[in-house]
């Protein structure tokens, strides 16, 4: 019985020694790895794979890594609030200024836009093709009852698609009116299983259908009020004394600079540009 | 119209094979975080339950049916739930916050343990109480002291333990939801597998998504007979 019990003792304690070397190891690398930057963004700049072709020039020449969380633009802001993050980058103005306004947030700076788009099966059953007015569109596509898949996420683009309801003074619900609780991608390839109808960003749907992953066709766009810009806000360090305040303003300087604003121009997919830097569309007075 | 085929998951999920077989640094870093994660976890878990379920097994006190429904009440604990707590105790806001441990793979492993612990005290339970308590009073007459005996005990049930400690190894590997709220899915830091299928998924990658899903199967397969094999020898 002793020698057996002796055995099994050692070979346990091998055991032991190997998962608690597993163990610790994430933790002692955490300790030697070169500072990070936490970055709440949205799901948009993320999946379009904006920010694996913005990020490693900034990472290099600051030596910083830059860690992103990938939200909708509601838990951006929200991780942003409760000190999680060091810096967001998102997209729902109104939203924005309140973060600032609350004093959650400083030096909020604009950085690129693109549009929204309403995206629909090319047989669109509520006739909204080549209308410019979202507001228009959203009560054609009620009035038919036709399918329309929210993000229903209270991210950027969930926010703007309420501005259209309220704008046209609806309250959508019933059965065409689906409210996934999911990211852009994950909406748009429903509204592509069932022929239905959905708000989006344009960077999203370009990545998607170059893709070749939905085959939903833009129906509405050119609207002012689909206008989507893109702000970078740094979290308070007032509120937050632990945030990365100081690598928070480069990463934020970066991004507005000459050559931040290039990258984000050079983005393409199939020669499509996906964001455009604030310069575009600045002197176009928006 | 598309020909109606299987091919749109085929080819992501070719590529995805090819890419794992190649030793892309995406897969790799996924595959090792999710080892990491769910090794520790089960190791931590296992210290913490399994002492708890031979206490429910061998033990008689006032609660212990309480106790019991408790921990089988915790088998069905959402993940998400888990997650969302943790996050209210490791955010900064939280009581926590100063550990700064949010988004990092320690959080990923406090919430695990927290998910799997109860998996490992209900099946400990169930394997030393199935036991004929003969082997341990034996043992006691024998003049064997009260460690001895339990140890005894042990061993007799090694295989019903050892099914536990696999059983919670398989749940925390297999696990998304709160990896996704705790670790936020940073790449080559706290993205794990299952975040990352979660997140191909989201994109409608879904071939690669199930290729990543296989790597995680042999890991989880490659585990397993490890552990039997250092078991065996």
């Amino acid at each position: 019985m002793g020698p057996m019990i002796h055995r099994n003792f050692n070979k346990l304690g091998w055991l032991l020694i190997v998962l608690a070397a597993s163990v610790l190891q994430p933790f002692g690398s955490r300790l030697l790895a070169q500072e990070r930057l936490k970055l709440a963004t949205t799901t948009s700049t993320d999946n379009s794979g904006l920010l694996k072709h913005l990020h490693p020039a900034f990472e290099k020449a600051a030596g910083v890594k830059i860690h992103t969380i990938a939200v909708g633009t509601g838990k951006a802001l929200a991780l942003g609030r409760n000190g999680d993050v060091d810096v967001v980058l998102v997209h729902a103005r109104a939203a924005e200024d309140r973060f600032v306004a609350d004093g959650d947030g400083i030096n909020r700076r604009d950085v690129m836009a693109n549009d929204f788009i309403i995206v629909g099966p090319s047989s669109d059953p509520a006739g909204i093709r080549d209308k410019k007015d979202g507001v228009e569109a959203v009560k054609r596509i009620a009035g038919k009852k036709a399918r329309w898949f929210s993000r229903g996420d209270d991210s950027g683009t969930h926010k703007k698609e309420m501005e259209l309801w309220n704008a046209a003074s609806m309250k959508p619900s019933g059965q065409w009116y689906a409210a996934l609780g999911q990211g852009m991608g994950k909406t748009l390839l429903a509204a592509d299983e069932k022929l239905g109808y959905t708000l989006t960003d344009r960077g999203t749907y370009i990545a998607m259908s170059e893709g070749k992953k939905i085959s939903l066709e833009v129906l509405v766009e050119g609207d002012e009020r689909l206008f989507n810009p893109y702000g970078v806000i740094a979290v308070n360090p007032k509120k937050h004394a632990h945030v990365k305040y100081d690598v928070a303003m480069k990463y934020i300087e970066f991004l507005t600079s000459e050559p931040g604003q290039n990258l984000i121009a050079s983005y393409r997919m199939n020669g499509k540009v996906l964001f455009f830097p604030v310069r575009t569309y600045a002197q176009r007075g928006k | 119209m598309r020909e109606p085929s299987l091919d749109f998951l085929l080819d992501g999920f070719r590529e995805g094979i090819l890419r794992a077989l190649r030793g892309d640094p995406q897969v790799l870093s996924a595959a090792r975080v999710t080892l990491q994660v769910s090794l520790g976890s089960t190791l931590l878990a296992a210290v913490l339950g399994l002492p708890v379920g031979y206490v429910l097994a061998t033990k008689r006190f006032r609660g212990r049916g309480w106790a019991i429904a408790l921990c089988q009440t915790l088998l069905g604990l959402p993940t998400v739930v888990v997650g969302l707590l943790v996050y209210g105790f490791l955010s900064r806001r939280g009581p926590l916050g100063f550990l700064d441990l949010l988004f990092a793979p320690g959080a990923i492993v406090v919430g695990l343990v927290i998910l799997i612990t109860p998996v490992l005290v209900v099946f400990a339970m169930t394997a030393l109480a199935s036991l004929d308590t003969r082997a341990r009073e034996t043992a006691l007459t024998l003049g064997a002291s009260a460690r001895l005996a339990a140890w005894t005990l042990v061993l007799e049930a090694r295989f019903g333990l050892l099914a536990a400690v696999l059983a919670a190894f398989g749940r925390a590997a297999s696990e998304v939801g709160l990896a996704m709220i705790l670790g936020g899915n940073i790449e080559g830091y706290t993205r794990t597998l299952t975040t990352a299928v979660a997140l191909e998924s989201m994109k409608g990658e879904f071939g690669f998504g199930i290729a990543l899903g296989v790597v995680l199967m042999i890991i989880v397969l490659a585990t397993n007979m490890l552990i039997r094999l250092l078991q065996r020898t």
